[in-house]
C-alpha cells in the first residue's frame, strides 16, 4: 500500500521540526509558549500517526508506506522507509506517549523549559525514524541520534547523581551500537555493496559469520533492552532521570532493543539465532527470575520499577527466542503493554516525588488517606504491573508462558514465577506506600492529584484496560508479519553446499 | 643550447600567492601602522585570487612542469581549494583574538601565506626535492608563528621544542629520501616508482633492503608531520604553548597538506612497496588511536586535550591509507576534510570564549556555557558529538567511510580495534558536553564576538550537521579527486 504520500517522513520530521520550533522560543521567559507549542507539536505528531493505523493492510506481511530515495550514492545508502506489523504498533506507542510526557512535565520542569520540551519532541521523531528505517545506515543514524537528547535530558534535569548516570547510559549504548556498525559494514561487503535491510534478510550466510554477527547485534540490542547482565545502566539512568525522561526511557527506548531483535537478529542471522537460542532463553530467564528477586529488596521506588522493567523485558526476549507465533506476538504485546504500564508507574512515582521530593518507600505510608483518587489509579497500575488478568500486563505474559510450555515445561515454570515475584514486589511496595496510617507530617500535608495528572493517568488506565480486555486490535496487525518472520527463520539461510 | 622556458600555467596559483605575500609585506611596511586591516584584507584577497586561479585553470588531465618536478592534477586542485578555504577561515577566526593580543600585524599574515605557499608546493610536488622544499617552507613559517609572542615563556618553549623536533624529523625524511635515491638513482616520483618496480621484479635484494630502510625513515618523518604516535610528542606541548590562533592554523590546513604529502610520497612514489609500508602505517594508526584517546582523558587543558584528540584522529585517518586502494585513500581524504572542519570550529570556539587578558584554556572554562549562551553551547555540542563520531553528524560518516575501507581490505580486527578506541574517545568529548550543559558557569562574562565571527562559527557548526545529513557531495568530491589522480 503506497499512496505516494510520504506519511512516514511526516511522522518522523513533524515532531523534529516542532522540537526545533520549541527550542527557538528561547529562554524561560517564554516558558508557557514553549509548553503549548510542544503540546501542539506532540498532538499533531499523534494525529498524523492515525492514518498509519487506518491505512495499514493487516493481511500483508511485507513493508507498507514505503519511501525510497537515494541518499549517499557513494555507499549505496538510501533514504528507505517502510513499516510492517512489528514496527507500526511501536510507532503508534511512541506517538501516543509523547503528548503524555509533555503534559507530565508541564509544571515539574520549570528550568530551561524550551530545551526540555524540544529535546522530547526531537527524540520522538528520531525514534519514529528508528522504527521505520529500512536502510542499515539510516537506521544506525537514527539509533545513535536518539542517544543525544536522552543524554541531555538525564544530565540536565536529572537527580543528584545525574552526570554519572548520563555518561554511563551513553557509553554503554554506544559500545553496543558500534559493534553493530561493524556488523553492518561486514554485511555491506557480503551482500556486494548494499545497506538495505531487506537485502540482508535474503542474504545467505554460513553459520560462523552468522554467529559473529549475532553477537555484535546482541551487544547492541541486549544493552538497550536491557538483558541481564548488561542491565546495570538502567537503574542508574532511571533513578536520576526526571519523570518524563524515565517514562520515555522505559516506554520507548527499551523497545528499540526488542525491535532490533525482530528486525535484525532473527531475520538476518536466523540459523545463529536458533543455534544460540538456548543461551538467549537462559539469559532471559535469569533476567526474569533474578532481577525479579532484586526488585523485591529495593528501598527506592524508581529503582524498584526499573528492575521490574528489566524483569518484564526478560519476557520479551524469552518470547522472541521460542520461535513460535505465540511467543513473538506475546513478546510484542508485552512490549506495548510494558510501554503503558511502566509509563504509568513512573508517572505515579513522579506524582509523589513532586510533592514530597523523596523516592524512598520508607518516607511514605498511608498515602491513600490523603490522596484517594491517586491511590485508586496507582492500584490499577500496580495490579497491571503484577500481571492481573484483565489488564494488559496479563496478556503478553500469558501468551509467552503458553509459548514456553510448548517448548519446555521448565521454561514456562520459571517464567511463570514472575507472576508471583511481580505481584510480591509491586504490591508490597504499594502496601507500604499507600496503605496504613499516615506515616509522617509530610504525608499528612499531601494534596490529591490535579486535573492534569488525572487526565494523563486516565488515558493510560484506559489503554491498560482496553489492551487487557480486548487485545485483538493490537495482535491482528502483527499476525501476517510474524508468520512471515517465523517461516523465514524456520527456512534458515545457510548457503546450499 | 636551447633554453625552453618552463610552462608556468600549472603553477599560476603558487606564483600569484608568492607575489601577494610580497605585496602584503610591503603594504604592511608602508601603511601598516595607519591601516592595520590592510594586510588582513590583502591576505584574504590573495586566498580568494588563488581560489579563482585554481578553479579557472583546473582541468581533468594531469600536467607537469619544471622538468616534471611539479604536477597539477585533480587531487592537487581539490586539496588546494580546501586549503584556501581553511586558511581563510583561520584568518577570520583569528582576527579579533590576535588583535587583542598585539599580534595583528603584517608578520602574522605574511607567515600564514608563506606557510600556505609551502603547503601548495607540497600538494603539487612530483619530485622529492620539491616535496622537501614545500615542507620546509611550511615548517619554518610555523616555527616562527609559534614564537610570535616573544614575551610569552610558554610560546617560546613550545617553539623551541617544535623547531628541534621538527628539524630532526626533516632530517629523518631527507635521510630516507637519500637512501631511496641511492637505491634508485632517481628523485622524480614517477621515475622512482618505475625503478622500484624494476628492483622488485628483478629481485635485487640489496637495493631492496636499502629501499626498505629508506622507507622506514620516510614513514617516521611523515608521521612526525602528521603527529601520529609514537612521533607525536611535540603536539601536546605546541598546542598548549602556542597562541590559540596559531594552534588553529597548525591543527587545520597543514593536515590537508600532510595528506597530500602521504599520497605523493607513499602512494605515488613508493606504491610498489605497499606491502612494506602497510604494516608500518597500521602500527602507527593503532598506536595513535591508543595513545591519543587514552591520554586525552587525563587532560585538564582543553588545547592539550585536543592535541591528543588530533593524534587519535590522525590514527583513524591512517587506517584509510592502510587499506591501500582508491576507496581507502578517498575515505582518508574525506576524513581529513571533516577533521579540519571540526577543528576549525572548536578552536574558533575556544578563541571566542577567550577575551582580553583571559585565555579559555582549561576544560572548566566551558562550564555552564549553555547558561551563558545556549546557541554557542549548541554549536559546541554539534562539534563534540561530531568529533566523537555520533550520527547524524558528519564525523560519523568520516568514520564510516574509513571503517568501510578497512573492512573492504579484509582487516576485521583493525575495524573492531578502531571502534573500541572511538568508544574511549567518546568519553572525553562527552565530558565537554557535560561541563557545558550539566554544570553551572564559573563566570558570567558575556560572549560578544564580532558579527562575522559569530556568523562563521554558526555556519561552521551547522555545516557539521548539514554535511551529516547530506554527506554525498563531499564524499563524491574526494572520490573524484583521488580517482582522477590514480
Amino acid at each position: 500500500m503506497s499512496s505516494g504520500f510520504p506519511l512516514l517522513s511526516l511522522i518522523i520530521w513533524l515532531p523534529i521540526i516542532a522540537g526545533i520550533a520549541v527550542l527557538a522560543t528561547g529562554g524561560d521567559r517564554n516558558a508557557s509558549m514553549a509548553r503549548w507549542l510542544a503540546l501542539a507539536g506532540s498532538i499533531a505528531g499523534l494525529l498524523v500517526a492515525f492514518p498509519l493505523y487506518s491505512g495499514f493492510d493487516v493481511l500483508m506481511g511485507g513493508m507498507q508506506f514505503v519511501e525510497y530515495h537515494p541518499w549517499i550514492e557513494r555507499f549505496n545508502i538510501h533514504y528507505h522507509l517502510g513499516v510492517d506489523g512489528i514496527a507500526m504498533p511501536l510507532i503508534l506507542l511512541n506517538c501516543f506517549t509523547t503528548p503524555l510526557v509533555v503534559i507530565a512535565g508541564w509544571q515539574v520542569i520549570s528550568n530551561r523549559v524550551s530545551q526540555y520540551m524540544g529535546a522530547l519532541l526531537i527524540m520522538s521523531g528520531i525514534v519514529n525514524g528508528v522504527f521505520s528505517s529500512l536502510d542499515a545506515i539510516l537506521f544506525y543514524a537514527f539509533w545513535e541520534a536518539s542517544l543525544i537528547p536522552m543524554f541531555l535530558i538525564i544530565g540536565i534535569w536529572g537527580g543528584p547523581n545525574r552526570v554519572y548516570a548520563a555518561i554511563k547510559f551513553f557509553l554503554y549504548t554506544l559500545l553496543g551500537s558500534l559493534l553493530m556498525l561493524v556488523a553492518f559494514i561486514y554485511l555491506y561487503r557480503a551482500s556486494g555493496g548494499s545497506f538495505s535491510i531487506q537485502d540482508y534478510h535474503k542474504l545467505p550466510l554460513p553459520l560462523a559469520p552468522q554467529i559473529l554477527i549475532f553477537i555484535a547485534f546482541l551487544l547492541a540490542f541486549a544493552v538497550k533492552v536491557p538483558m541481564w547482565p548488561v542491565h546495570t545502566w538502567l537503574p542508574d539512568a532511571h533513578v536520576e532521570a526526571p519523570t518524563g525522561g524515565s517514562v520515555v526511557l522505559a516506554a520507548i527506548l527499551l523497545k528499540l532493543g526488542g525491535y532490533g531483535f525482530l528486525r535484525f537478529s532473527l531475520p538476518i542471522v536466523p540459523d545463529a539465532s536458533q543455534y544460540l537460542s538456548g543461551m538467549m532463553i537462559t539469559l532471559s530467564l535469569i533476567g526474569v527470575v533474578y532481577i525479579g528477586l532484586v526488585a523485591l529488596v529495593q528501598a527506592d521506588m524508581k529503582k524498584l520499577i526499573a528492575y521490574s522493567s528489566v524483569s518484564h523485558m526478560g519476557f520479551v526476549t524469552l518470547g522472541f527466542f521460542l520461535f513460535n507465533a505465540y511467543g513473538i506476538e506475546g513478546a510484542m504485546v508485552q512490549m506495548i503493554s510494558h510501554g503503558f504500564i511502566s509509563a504509568a508507574m513512573f508517572l505515579c512515582v513522579g506524582v509523589m516525588y513532586d510533592r514530597l521530593h523523596s523516592r524512598q518507600i520508607a518516607d511514605y505510608g498511608g498515602v491513600a488517606n490523603k490522596m484517594p483518587v491517586f491511590a485508586a489509579f496507582f492500584m490499577l497500575f500496580a495490579m497491571a504491573n503484577s500481571g492481573l488478568p484483565g489488564t494488559s500486563g496479563f496478556v503478553g505474559e500469558f501468551m509467552v508462558i503458553m509459548a514456553a510450555i510448548k517448548v519446555n515445561f521448565w521454561y514456562a515454570f520459571l517464567a511463570a514465577t514472575t507472576l508471583i515475584f511481580g505481584a510480591a514486589y509491586t504490591l508490597w511496595m504499594y502496601k507500604r506506600v499507600v496503605f496504613g496510617a499516615v506515616a509522617n507530617p509530610a504525608v499528612e500535608a499531601l494534596k490529591d492529584i490535579n486535573h492534569r495528572e488525572i487526565l494523563i493517568l486516565t488515558i493510560l488506565a484506559a489503554a491498560v484496560l482496553w489492551m487487557g480486555l480486548y487485545p485483538m486490535p493490537f495482535t491482528e496487525v502483527m499476525h501476517a508479519t510474524v508468520d512471515d518472520l517465523l517461516a523465514h527463520v524456520a527456512r534458515g539461510k545457510l548457503p546450499l553446499e | 643550447m636551447n633554453f625552453l622556458p618552463p610552462d608556468l600555467a600549472p603553477a599560476y596559483p603558487e606564483i600569484f600567492l608568492l607575489v601577494m605575500v610580497c605585496v602584503v609585506l610591503l603594504a604592511d611596511l608602508v601603511a601598516g601602522v595607519k591601516r592595520p586591516y590592510l594586510a588582513y584584507m590583502l591576505a584574504l584577497g590573495a586566498l580568494f585570487g588563488c581560489a579563482l586561479i585554481t578553479l579557472g585553470t583546473s582541468t581533468t588531465d594531469v600536467s607537469y612542469t619544471f622538468s616534471g618536478m611539479f604536477v597539477d592534477d585533480a587531487m592537487a586542485d581539490t586539496l588546494k581549494l580546501l586549503t584556501y578555504v581553511t586558511v581563510a577561515m583561520v584568518l577570520v577566526y583569528s582576527r579579533s583574538y590576535i588583535a587583542v593580543r598585539g599580534m595583528f600585524n603584517g608578520e602574522f599574515f605574511s607567515l600564514t601565506l608563506f606557510a600556505t605557499l609551502g603547503m601548495m608546493v607540497m600538494i603539487s610536488a612530483s619530485h622529492f626535492l620539491t616535496l622537501y622544499l614545500g615542507l620546509e617552507l611550511l615548517s619554518l613559517s610555523l616555527y616562527a608563528m609559534v614564537a610570535l609572542r616573544r614575551d610569552s615563556v610558554e610560546a617560546t618553549e613550545a617553539a623551541m621544542k617544535y623547531f628541534v623536533l621538527g628539524a630532526l624529523a626533516s632530517g629523518f625524511l631527507l635521510y630516507g629520501m637519500s637512501m631511496v635515491y641511492g637505491a634508485t638513482g632517481e628523485l622524480n616520483i614517477g621515475k622512482v616508482t618505475e625503478v622500484i618496480k624494476n628492483v622488485i621484479q628483478g629481485g635485487d635484494i640489496d637495493d631492496y633492503a636499502v629501499l626498505v630502510i629508506g622507507l622506514v625513515f620516510i614513514v617516521a618523518g611523515i608521521s612526525f608531520k602528521l603527529s601520529a604516535a609514537p612521533f607525536h610528542m611535540w603536539a601536546p606541548d605546541v598546542y598548549q604553548g602556542a597562541p590559540t590562533a596559531v594552534v588553529l592554523f597548525i591543527g587545520s590546513a597543514p593536515k590537508i597538506a600532510a595528506f597530500g604529502f602521504v599520497m605523493r610520497l607513499l602512494v605515488e612514489g613508493m606504491g610498489a612497496m605497499v606491502a612494506d609500508w602497510q604494516g608500518m602505517i597500521m602500527i602507527l594508526a593503532v598506536m595513535s588511536m591508543m595513545i591519543g584517546n587514552l591520554a586525552a582523558i587525563a587532560q585538564t587543558n582543553i588545547k592539550r586535550m585536543l592535541a591528543y584528540s588530533t593524534i587519535s584522529h590522525m590514527g583513524f585517518m591512517l587506517l584509510g591509507i592502510v587499506s591501500a586502494d582508491g576507496n581507502g585513500y578517498s575515505s582518508s581524504m574525506f576524513y581529513i576534510v571533516i577533521y579540519v572542519l571540526m577543528t576549525l570550529g572548536i578552536f574558533g570556539m575556544i578563541m571566542m570564549l577567550s577575551r582580553e587578558g583571559f585565555e579559555a584554556e582549561r576544560i572548566d572554562d566551558f562550564k555552564g556555557l549553555n547558561r551563558r549562551n545556549p546557541w554557542y553551547a549548541f554549536i559546541t555540542l554539534l562539534l563534540m558529538f561530531s568529533l566523537a563520531g555520533v550520527p547524524p553528524l558528519v564525523g560519523f560518516y568520516a568514520k564510516l567511510s574509513v571503517l568501510q575501507a578497512v573492512l573492504n581490505a579484509g582487516y576485521v580486527w583493525l575495524a573492531v580495534v578502531a571502534v573500541l578506541f572511538s568508544l574511549i574517545g567518546a568519553f572525553y568529548y562527552l565530558r565537554i558536553i557535560k561541563l557545558m550543559y550539566f554544570d553551572e558557569p564559573e563566570t558570567d562574562a558575556p560572549i560578544m564576538p564580532p558579527g562575522d565571527i559569530k556568523l562563521l562559527i554558526s555556519a561552521n557548526g551547522l555545516a557539521v550537521l548539514a554535511f551529516g545529513l547530506f554527506p554525498q557531495s563531499l564524499m563524491a568530491m574526494c572520490a573524484y579527486a583521488i580517482q582522477q589522480s590514480m
